[in-house]
This record gives C-alpha cells, sequence and structure tokens, in this order.
C-alpha cells in the first residue's frame, strides 16, 4: 500500500507493507535511524517520536495508521543553523545522557511533557516519563534537563515543524 | 518484533467500517489505538488476516452532555477523555481512570472503545466504568444497541458485543457532585493494576480480582445495610476468584481488594 | 587553572542529540551492502533432547536464503568452556545438535533478503524436542539428579574454598545466621545485542558488534573460529549500554562471521528485547547463607559466607564471580574471622555473566545484611554496630582475611559523612515519631557501608594502551584501549591530553573500538577505564612532552631542562626568555610527534563509601516507595565531576531496581516469566527520588591520577541500603529479613509471620 507520511517537514510517498511499524518506517524507508527500538512491548519508550503534535511510541503504530501525518523526530528538531532545540540543549547541559540509546525517544517525551505542562514539578517530570525507559542516568539529570528545559519557556514544549503539539 | 503479514482497510464512517467488518468476517479485527492489538500482534498471539483501521472516524470522537448522562464516542482518546472538562465536571471518576492508564504516549494513542472492547480484567477504564453504572451503545447490522456496563464484560477478553458490532460510545450518569476513589496498586506507576478499587455512590468495582473487572456486591450490600466502611470494605473479596501469578497470589490479591476498597470508600466518603 | 575537576559538558553529544549515535543496528557501511539478515530459531524448552528440526517449510518462504542447523557447522569445534578449572565436558554446540539446555538455546539459523521475512520464516522451522526435567536453581543443581552434560558426571562447574570449620563461631557471645537470596537479573542495556560481518576477497573479515572491548572481542572471536586475530578487523560501533553483559563476545557474533562466510554474503543480525532476555547474559543469582557472631557490645568476632553461584546452563564469566565474592566478603570490616566458601553449578537457564559489580554486590549485600542482623539481635543501632568494627582509617595498605590488599581507605569518615548529610538522627526521631503515632505509612532508615575492588586484573593485566598524537595543524588525536559506551571517555581523556599539552580539548580527537587503529587493549569493564586507560593518556602526554622537549632542545640550541611546558603556546618554552619557544604543532611539522605507552598499574584500586537510603513503607500493603539516597562515593580524584556523578546516578538506579523491583523468574520448568519489557520490572523514573551525593575524594596512590573506579560503586552501596531501609521500617513490627526484591507481597507477608509469631509468643 502507499503511505504519504510528512516527516521533519519533509512529505514522501511510499510504498510499503500493510504491517510496517513506524519505527521501521523511519530507521529503513527514510532512513531516520536515530529513533531507537528497545523492546516489543510498548514499554521502553525509545521509540518515541511525535505525530500530530502527540507523543507517541512508533514500535505501536503502523505506518499506514501514519497515512498523512506530520511526524517529528529527533533528527527534526534543531535548527538549520544546528541551533539545539532547548530539550536537546538542556540534555547536553545537564548531562542527560550516556550511552545514548534511550536520549531520541526520552528528548521526545520530554518534549511532550513539557507541551503539556510547561512549568512541572520534579515528581510530574517522572510521572510525565513514566513511559520511557534508561538503563545509564538513572533518570537524575534527565530530569533536571527537563527542569532546565522548562525554563526556556514555550519553545521547549514545541517542535519546529508546522504543528502544534497538544496541550 | 513485528506482526504477520495482514491486509489494511482505513474506513471513515461507522458505516464503513461496519460494511468492512461484515464482508471479513471472523479474520478481521478492527484496529482503533492499537494498543492492545499490536502489541499482541508483534507478539504473534494475535495473527489477524484483515485490520480495519477505525482510527479516523471523526463521528466517533465526542463528549456530550445528554440528559442526566455523559455520552462519550468510542474513538476519544483516553488523554482526551483525562483533559475534558466537561469529563472533569461531570464524571470526575472517568477522567481519572483514563488518566491511570499507562504512560503518556500510551493514553495518546489508546481509545475508549478499544479499552471497553478489550476486555482486559485488570484495565482501569473499565474498572471506573462499572462503578459509575451507565451503559455501552454498540452498533451492528441489525441497527444500534445499549449493553448495561454491568453485562458487558463476559469473561477474560470477552465481551457481549458480536463479532459484527463495534462499540459506539460509552454513556455514564453525571456524578459530577459525588465523592469518588480509585487505588491502583502496581509495583511501578504505570504498570497495568495487581489490584485495583474504584468506588462512587455506593458502588465498588474491582480490576484483576476475576476473569473480568467485577463488582464488590457484597460491600455494596453492607454498606446499603448501613455497615461501616471498614465492615464493608472487609467483604470486598467474597465472591471473587482471583488468580495466582508473578505480581500476586491469589492470597495477596484478596488483601489488597479488601485494604484498596476501603481506601477508596474513604476517600469517597472524605470529598 | 586546570580544566580536570571541572564540570565539562560532553563532547560527544551534540552529535548524540541531533542525529543520534550510531549503533550496529544503523549502521549503513557500503561493506554491508546486500546483507542478509539471520534470525536464531531458540529452543522453547528448557531441557531435553533434540530429536529432529525440519527446515523444509521455512526454506520455501518468501526471501529464505538459508536455513542452518547444527549439521552445516562441520568447521567449528565446540565452545570450549571459557576457564581450564571446569569440567572440559562442558562445551557448548554452535546450534543445539542432540540436547536443548535453556529456552533460548540456538537451534537454527535463518538467513533471509530483508528484516521482516526473517520472523516468518523462523516460524515455519519446526523442532521436535523430546523434554527432559529442568534444572531450576542452585538446590536443584547440587542434588546432580538431573545432569545438564551427562558426560560430566555433575552440575558443579567449580568449588572454591573449605567448609566452614566446626569451632569457627565458638565464644561467641551471640550468633546469627540466615539464609539470603541475591536474585538473578538481567542487566537490559537498552541496545540488544546486534552483529555484522562482511569478508574480504583476501580471506579477513570486518566484524561490527555492540561490546565492552573490541580487542578482547576480536581474540574470542580468533579463538572460536579458529583464526589469526589479525585477520579480523573488529569495530565497535556506538555501544547502547553494557553493564557487563557485552564484556568479551558472545557467541552469536561469532557465528555471524560464520555464517557470512558460509553463504558468501554479509550477514547483519540484531536481537529483539525477547531475545535478549533469554539470550544475553544474567547477572547475580547466588544463594547466601551468612553467619556472624560477636559480642553483646556490638563487637563481631567473626562471620562466614558460604554460597551457591547459579551459572546457568553454559559456563560463562559466572563460574569465577565466586571468587570476587569470597575475596570482597569482609567489605569494610575488621572482624578477626572471616571464612567463605562458594560453589559454581550449572542449570537450565540462561548463562550468568557479569552484570554492574560483578561479584562485588553479592559480597556487599550479604555482609551489610548480616550486620543489621546482628544489630537487631542485641538491640543496638545500626550505625553504631558499623562504627565499632570498620576498618579504621589507613593510608598505608590493609591486607584482609581474605587476601584483599586495599590501597587506602577512612570508612568511618565515609559513614559519618553520609549519616550527617542524611540528618540520621532527625530521620530516627521521625522514625520514632510514626511508630509511636502507628502511622500506615512508617519509615525505614537503610544503611551501608561498602568497599569494592576496581581495575583488577581481567585476564589482560592491569594495563591499558595509548597513542597520543599532536598534528601539524595543531590538533592532537588520542587513541585509546578503553571502549566507553556512555562513560564519556572522548571528553574526559581529551580533558587530561589538554590539561598537559595545552592544547584545547576541542581539538582532540578520542579513538576507540576499531581493531586495526587500536590492536591493543583491554576495553571499558571492572570500572578500571579512568585509573589505566585515562593513566595512560596521562603517561602518553608526559612521553610526549619528553619527546618534544628532546626536539625541541635542539630546535632551540638550549638545554633540555631549561625547557618549560607553556600551555598558552601548546608547546615547550625556554625558562626566562620570553618569546622563545616552539609549539609541539611545529615540532609534528617536523617530523611526527606520536608517543606509543601501555601504563601498567601494579594493582587494583579500592573505591569505597556509605549510603543512606530513606523509605516510606505501607504497612498494610507491603509497598515500599524509595524517598532519598544519600550517598558517599569516593573513587579519588575526580576528573570531570558531571560525568562522575552521572555514573553514581546510573548505578544506585541499578542498585535501588534490584533491592526492590528486578528479578528474572523461571517456572518449575525452565521457563523464563520475564521476557519482555512488560513482564520484567526495569525500574522506571517514578521509582526513583532524585539522589543526594555528598563528595568525598581520597586520591590513591595506585596511579598518577589518583583515581579509583567509579562506575560500579552506587550499584553496589545502594542496593543493600534500601533492602535494610524496607526491613527496618517493619522492624518494629517484628520484621528481620525479607528477601530481595523486596517486593510488597513478601514485606507483607512477612508483616503477617513477624505479627502471629508475636501473638504466640504473647499467648
Ligand atoms: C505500554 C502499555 C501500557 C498499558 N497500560 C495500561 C494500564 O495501565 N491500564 C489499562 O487499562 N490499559 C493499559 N494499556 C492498554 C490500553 O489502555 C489499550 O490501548 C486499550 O485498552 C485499547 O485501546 P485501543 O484503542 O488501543 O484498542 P486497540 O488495540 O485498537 O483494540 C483493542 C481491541 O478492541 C477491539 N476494538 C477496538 N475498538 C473497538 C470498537 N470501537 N468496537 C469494537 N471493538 C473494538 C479491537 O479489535 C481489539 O480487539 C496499556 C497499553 C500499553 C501498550
Ligand atoms: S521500542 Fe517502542 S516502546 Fe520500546
Ligand atoms: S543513556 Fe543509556 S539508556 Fe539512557
Amino acid at each position: 500500500m502507499q503511505v504519504s507520511i510528512t516527516v521533519n517537514g519533509e512529505q514522501r510517498t511510499d510504498e510499503v507493507e500493510p504491517r510496517l511499524l513506524l519505527a521501521h518506517y523511519l530507521r529503513e524507508v527514510r532512513g531516520l535511524r536515530a529513533t531507537n527500538i528497545g523492546c516489543d512491548s510498548t514499554s521502553c519508550g525509545a521509540c518515541t517520536v511525535i505525530v500530530d503534535g502527540l507523543s507517541v511510541k512508533s514500535c505501536t503504530v503502523l505506518a499506514a495508521q501514519a497515512d498523512g501525518a506530520q511526524v517529528t523526530t529527533l533528527e527534526g528538531l534543531a535548527g538549520a543553523d544546528g541551533e539545539l532545540h532547548p530539550v536537546q540543549a538542556a540534555f547536553r547541559a545537564e548531562h542527560g545522557l550516556q550511552c545514548g540509546f534511550c536520549t531520541p525517544g526520552m528528548v521526545m517525551a520530554a518534549i511532550g511533557v513539557l507541551a503539556d505542562n510547561p512549568d512541572p514539578t520534579d515528581r510530574e517530570v517522572r510521572e510525565g516519563l513514566e513511559g520511557n525507559l534508561c538503563r545509564c542516568t538513572g533518570y537524575h539529570n534527565i530530569v533536571r534537563a527537563v527542569l532546565t528545559a522548562a525554563q526556556a519557556g514555550p519553545a521547549a514544549g514545541q517542535v519546529p515543524q508546522a504543528q502544534e503539539v497538544q496541550a | 518484533m513485528i506482526p504477520t503479514a495482514f491486509d489494511y482497510v482505513k474506513v471513515r464512517s461507522v458505516d464503513e467500517a461496519l460494511a468492512a467488518l461484515a464482508e471479513h468476517g471472523e479474520d478481521a479485527k478492527l484496529l482503533a489505538g492499537g494498543h492492545s492489538l499490536l502489541p499482541i500482534m508483534k507478539l504473534r498471539l494475535a495473527i489477524p488476516t484483515v485490520l480495519i483501521d477505525i482510527g479516523g472516524i471523526p463521528e466517533l470522537s465526542y463528549v456530550r452532555v445528554e440528559g442526566d448522562e455523559v455520552a462519550v464516542g468510542a474513538g476519544t482518546r483516553l488523554f482526551e477523555i483525562e483533559r475534558d472538562e466537561v469529563v472533569r465536571a461531570e464524571a470526575p471518576l472517568l477522567s481519572h481512570v483514563a488518566g491511570r492508564v499507562g504512560d503518556p504516549q500510551v493514553r495518546h494513542r489508546a481509545t475508549l472503545g478499544g479499552t471497553v472492547a478489550h476486555s482486559d480484567p485488570a484495565s482501569d477504564v473499565p474498572t471506573g466504568l462499572l462503578a459509575l453504572g451507565g451503559s455501552v451503545v454498540v452498533q451492528g447490522p441489525a441497527g444500534r444497541r445499549s449493553i448495561p456496563v454491568t453485562a458487558c464484560w463476559t469473561g477474560f477478553f470477552e465481551t457481549d458485543v458480536a463479532e459484527d458490532e463495534m462499540v459506539i460510545e460509552v454513556r455514564v450518569p453525571r456524578t459530577g457532585s459525588s465523592g469518588w476513589g480509585y487505588e491502583k496498586f502496581t509495583r511501578r506507576e504505570n504498570d497495568w493494576a495487581i489490584v485495583a478499587a474504584a468506588a462512587v455512590e455506593g458502588r465498588v468495582a474491582l480490576a484483576n480480582m476475576a476473569g473480568t473487572v467485577v463488582r464488590a456486591t457484597a460491600t455494596e450490600e453492607a454498606l446499603a445495610r448501613g455497615a461501616s466502611v471498614a465492615e464493608a470494605a472487609a467483604l470486598a473479596d467474597q465472591g471473587t476468584s482471583p488468580s495466582s501469578d508473578m505480581h500476586a497470589d491469589a492470597e495477596y490479591r484478596r488483601h489488597l481488594a479488601r485494604l484498596l476498597t476501603r481506601r477508596a470508600l474513604e476517600t469517597a466518603a472524605a470529598a | 587553572m586546570s580544566i580536570l575537576g571541572t564540570r565539562v559538558v560532553r563532547t560527544e553529544d551534540p552529535l548524540f542529540l541531533t542525529r543520534g549515535a550510531v549503533y550496529t543496528d544503523d549502521l549503513t557501511d557500503e561493506r554491508l551492502t546486500g546483507a542478509l539478515h539471520a534470525t536464531f530459531v531458540r529452543s522453547q524448552v528448557a531441557h531435553g533432547r533434540l530429536l529432529s528440526v525440519d527446515t523444509a517449510a521455512a526454506l520455501e518462504a518468501p526471501g529464505v536464503v538459508a536455513v542452518v542447523t547444527a549439521a552445516d557447522v562441520t568447521d567449528l569445534v565446540d565452545i570450549p568452556p571459557p576457564f581450564p578449572f571446569i569440567n572440559a565436558a562442558m562445551t557448548r554446540p554452535w546450534l543445539a545438535s542432540d540436547r536443548v539446555r535453556f529456552v533460548g538455546d540456538p537451534i537454527a539459523v535463518v538467513l533471509t533478503e530483508e528484516r521482516y521475512q526473517g520472523e516468518d520464516a523462523a516460524e515455519m522451522v519446526v523442532v521436535d524436542v523430546d523434554p527432559l526435567p529442568a534444572v531450576v536453581g542452585t538446590a536443584a543443581a547440587a542434588t546432580d539428579e538431573v545432569l545438564l552434560f551427562p558426560e560430566a558426571g555433575t552440575n558443579l562447574l567449580a568449588a572454591f574454598g573449605e567448609p566452614v570449620p566446626e569451632d569457627f563461631f565458638d565464644g561467641c557471645e551471640v550468633v546469627v545466621t540466615q539464609a539470603l537470596v541475591n536474585q538473578r537479573v538481567a542487566p537490559v542495556p537498552l541496545e540488544s545485542r546486534a552483529a555484522a560481518a562482511a569478508w574480504d576477497p583476501d580471506g579477513r573479515v570486518t566484524v561490527w558488534c555492540t561490546n565492552q572491548g573490541a580487542q578482547q572481542a576480536r581474540g574470542q572471536l580468533g579463538d572460536w573460529l579458529e583464526m589469526d586475530p589479525d585477520l579480523i578487523h573488529l569495530i565497535t560501533p556506538d555501544v547502547g549500554g553494557g553493564f557487563g553483559a557485552k564484556i568479551g563476545a558472545d557467541p552469536e557474533y561469532a557465528f555471524i562471521a560464520w555464517l557470512a562466510r558460509h553463504v558468501g554474503r554479509p550477514v547483519r543480525w540484531a536481537e529483539s528485547r525477547s531475545e535478549n532476555m533469554i539470550g544475553m547474559l544474567h547477572g547475580r543469582a547466588q544463594d547466601q547463607v551468612v553467619t556472624i557472631g560477636g559480642r553483646r557490645d556490638g563487637t563481631v568476632e567473626a562471620y562466614s559466607l558460604v554460597f551457591d553461584q547459579d551459572c546457568g546452563a553454559y559456563p560463562r564469566i559466572g563460574a569465577v564471580l565466586p571468587t570476587l565474592t569470597m575475596l570482597m566478603a569482609p567489605g569494610v570490616y575488621a572482624f578477626p574471622k572471616v571464612h567463605a566458601q562458594g560453589r559454581a553449578l550449572a542449570t537450565t537457564t540462561t548463562s550468568i555473566g557479569a552484570y554492574r559489580g560483578a561479584g562485588r554486590p553479592e559480597a556487599t549485600a550479604a555482609v551489610e545484611r548480616a550486620v543489621d542482623l546482628f544489630a537487631a539481635e542485641i538491640g543496638m543501632d545500626p550505625a553504631e554496630v558499623r562504627r565499632k568494627n570498620l576498618v579504621p582509617a589507613f593510608s598505608a595498605p590493609h591486607t584482609t582475611p581474605m587476601g584483599a590488599t586495599y590501597d587506602n581507605g577512612d570508612y568511618t569518615a565515609a559513614l559519618d559523612k553520609a549519616l550527617e548529610a542524611a540528618g540520621y538522627d532527625e530521620l530516627r526521631a521521625e522514625q520514632a515519631r510514626r511508630r509511636e503515632a502507628g502511622d500506615v505509612r512508617q519509615l525505614g532508615i537503610g544503611l551501608s557501608v561498602y568497599v569494592e575492588i576496581t581495575g583488577a586484573d581481567n585476564g589482560a593485566g592491569t594495563k591499558e594502551a595509548a597513542e597520543l598524537e599532536v598534528h601539524a595543524d595543531g590538533t592532537a588525536t588520542v587513541l585509546t584501549g578503553t571502549s566507553p559506551h556512555g562513560q564519556g571517555h572522548a571528553t574526559a581523556w581529551a580533558m587530561i591530553a589538554s590539561d598537559q599539552l595545552g592544547i584545547p580539548m576541542e581539538k582532540i580527537t578520542v579513538l576507540h573500538g576499531d581493531t586495526d587503529l587500536v590492536p591493543q587493549g583491554g576495553g571499558t569493564m571492572g570500572s578500571r577505564s579512568l585509573q589505566q586507560g585515562g593513566a595512560a593518556v596521562h603517561q602518553a602526554a608526559d612521553e610526549l612532552i619528553e619527546e618534544a622537549r628532546r626536539r625541541a632542545a635542539e630546535r632551540l640550541e638550549v638545554d633540555p631542562t631549561d625547557l618549560v611546558v607553556d600551555l598558552g603556546l601548546a608547546g615547550l618554552a625556554v625558562r626566562g626568555t620570553p618569546g622563545a619557544g616552539v609549539s609541539f604543532a611545529e615540532l609534528a611539522a617536523e617530523e611526527r610527534l606520536l608517543v606509543n605507552t601501555v601504563f601498567n598499574a601494579d594493582a587494583p584500586t579500592f573505591p569505597f563509601g556509605a549510603h543512606v537510603a530513606v523509605v516510606e513503607l505501607d504497612v498494610e500493603s507491603g509497598k515500599a516507595q524509595v524517598v532519598r539516597v544519600v550517598t558517599v562515593d569516593d573513587a579519588g580524584t575526580v576528573i570531570n565531576p558531571l560525568i562522575a556523578e552521572g555514573q553514581r546516578h546510573g548505578g544506585i538506579a541499578q542498585g535501588v531496581a534490584q533491592a526492590l523491583l528486578e528479578e528474572v523468574l523461571y517456572d518449575e520448568d525452565g521457563n523464563p516469566t520475564t521476557s519482555t519489557l512488560a513482564d520484567y520490572p526495569f525500574v522506571s523514573a517514578t521509582e526513583l527520588p532524585s539522589f543526594e551525593l555528598v563528595e568525598m575524594a581520597t586520591p590513591t596512590p595506585m596511579n598518577p591520577l589518583g583515581a579509583k573506579g567509579i562506575g560500579e560503586a552506587g550499584t553496589i552501596g545502594s542496593t543493600p541500603a534500601v533492602q535494610n531501609a524496607v526491613i527496618d521500617a517493619a522492624a518494629h513490627l517484628g520484621v528481620r529479613h525479607v528477601d530481595m526484591p523486596v517486593t510488597p507481597m513478601r514485606v507483607w507477608r512477612a508483616i503477617q509471620q513477624a505479627g502471629s509469631h508475636a501473638q504466640q509468643e504473647g499467648n
């Protein structure tokens, strides 16, 4: 079947198997391999991307279901001049990543958390990230990074592409 | 892990969906949010050959006050129910249980109709609905009918919804002014309930204490007789048949049912 | 001002945060063009005779190029046990031929053109197994009633140490004994295992795989494939966590290389999480008995630890973990008598390997639980009992009854700092208040004081290689034999070199993980990297300066001793002659300025610390929530506090996870019941508080940096602190012990039992 999906602002039409998972579509068809796959049970969140303004686990969405959608992945966050998105910048400043495997999903989920709640508490960040697992950081610096990013204002809860993260 | 191959049909209306269901018969499955169906398909525990995607049917996504009930469309996503001002005001327990499902990403996809139709005995929304009362509206070739929530979940992953029917809407009484309580016991915050108890207006429902979500009838009867919360809650596990698994054995589940019922009732009474 | 000791943000991060790291499964290397995808068919039965493997249907499936079974593997010998002391009959076949020994044992491999085709075809391979009884747990293994390797005649892999002498506790006023379970856990690096291989026409193979040390992995592949290691080019791409489970190579990696040769095409493999949970090494898995005896005044006189190590089906590192546990048995204590004995046993389960701490957390958990049990028995505050028995501060090496030689330490200071930061007295007062009031939420305070060993000889000795070159354009390259997978070596090694040479960090490139570039290396494990690899970079910079000095002296016609390093110049200046000097880059323009060195630490180091965990326990449900973790982790000199703290955080979290949540479970037939992340309770952010870290740094004399290892400290310290805290929260109800993970059900049951016990005694 054909799907037409806009990823990081770029629309394309591709022939895919109906069972193709969005995560694999992004990685294999679109060649965007920042999005990782860490589990088979929708548990780890490593595959989190923003679809039509909402954080979702792309391992549990069919590419077919995303037909016509706007998708943002980690690769779509930084400005053309290389300027980091506030959440990316905060992850760096606070050492919110070690091996980096959870990071793309964690960053996208964090944007979702901040879209929902621009000024969260430590506990609210933890609850907002409950669907994202990290083995390296003990979450401590990830939580700090999200709290730091929140100080950047509304931009921290938005993605650059023409889509609003729904609150 | 990936699902086995299937054909995919995207439908835009309830009529199209029902027509597709009729055409493809028992090999077909409705795909709503896909957050119960796709995980089990990836583990190859379900192998439908046709998926009918009802995720994009606009007419199924709404919240409306109708008389003394709140009507919520089956396609409404759980995060929308969690945040909807009308649901929060008129049926706060429903908003709360929707917000207790999984994690934010899951709630962004999962639908009301999907969680009702999936009939997992541990699921939050059916537990809340069972305590709230009300009904599930389904539509099939013969038209619409209404199933009282007490008759909806008939067995482990089984419902009264026929193969050629689909869930259209859920209707719950407006209980906005009544106190309510929901106690979900998990090891990790985002886990499925090991046991959960929902209480509102003297009705109590339990998750994961039997093959379906169940009402704690002995507790409800005791409350109706004027028993104290503690006395009534001590009967919560009567008539249940909890299983033993690696998270909890049956004895502990019974203990939790009594404890959580007491706490849910106390919270409801405190409001 | 020195850059060392400052919070430098990582140089790795910009790419990781914008493009994502490039893990093995992300590779688009042209040598892998047209690669086939390998899918393993694994045993779904724990133990049995393999009767037949029917590949006919799978061979007909779309995209299938080959289905390989044991019959095809005619040119490889079975994998011998990894240590000479293990019975030689305990070999591992590449693919099962006559017997399967755990759920996950590889039976066949399907090679397909497309990834998705592999799973479909693998399902069509029909495997017929005649089941044998499973051997689950060390108790079952030790009976030898069912043998995994009948030719070996026993399930015992190795026995270490002698039984405890009968009179060992004679004369003690108080003796407490307790069986403890240090449960099996899964390392779960977020990146599962993956490998790819492509052969050159000239018989050389390039293997990409996710691991913790390319050189060691290459050595293992060479041994297994009976190849000259020089014919193996092993590349370690970015690695998504290891935690010990990616040390060396797994047989699957070698087999991917073999398959690529077998079919004459590149092959790649990336396992699913479900496969990972049964196929990758697990950790811990000891059944222990501790006995502690002493006087009522709190002095411990004798301590013994007797335990069985579950090694799973095929011996791996698990078989030697008992030696580390035994070595570290006395921990921080000056107990006059210590005895330890361990056995290693085979069971029909996933093999056991190293997991963050590997052997030391098991020792610490045992002794820290024992001390608490002793304190409870004599009715003394556990902090007080610890203080009475700690090895006093020492700066000259201290040798323990188990023969370990600790470099230096001040355990009392660590404990005092932790207690003070936690507000121990106020916590005890709050606990007393809640007990008095009969609150539903009781407070528990748990302590642990630990010492561990880092940079131990990992087979390659205690040395590490580094190459450092300054280029004519003023940049520098560091080649290291360590293998960072989150530890930030690219940043830290650049800091070390920059600090000595004055070359800005952004001009220093750190390379690792390619055996053609870096043929020697020990990898990253056992918290060795900074103290050996970082020290090697430091030594390389020293040697490079000496080489530069010799050349600069000639060029400037001055005495070498008149030359001093000028950091602003990034070169050498003539003392007392402003403006006279030469930069390293200028020297490199004349002739390559490159040194190659090996740093050899004479001995390991012994980081130490103290943790205080505070939990709130719902005594009605048995559920505990960790509300505070306060830690002192002394790892000597800290090069980059940002990174060191990150190591502590991650370690603490994994330690808390073991205490509270995580456990790999099997049913009685040997079927794993926790083989997805929906079932295995991997700790998430909501179960953890933010951590309170207290600084303490006692430099070691064992290397010029003064650094000890920090990678595993958090895990070692936090597990017993949290377990002790939960038990402490229910201590007033009569609870003395609950095994890990301290699940709500276990705690609730312990409270029930203590209650009925107390009632009976009262009657
Ligand atoms: C990681 C994770 C965690 C979760 N945690 C929880 C939790 O804590 N508590 C909880 O309650 N749930 C939890 N869930 C389940 C979640 O709530 C499910 O998504 C939901 O139950 C199903 O909704 P869906 O729209 O995704 O349904 P789908 O997966 O699309 O469908 C589920 C089933 O219902 C059928 N169906 C769907 N819509 C209709 C309809 N309108 N009429 C008839 N049949 C229909 C489908 O054919 C299918 O059989 C979790 C899920 C995941 C992935
Ligand atoms: S890969 Fe999607 S949640 Fe784990
Ligand atoms: S940084 Fe490694 S899993 Fe999060």
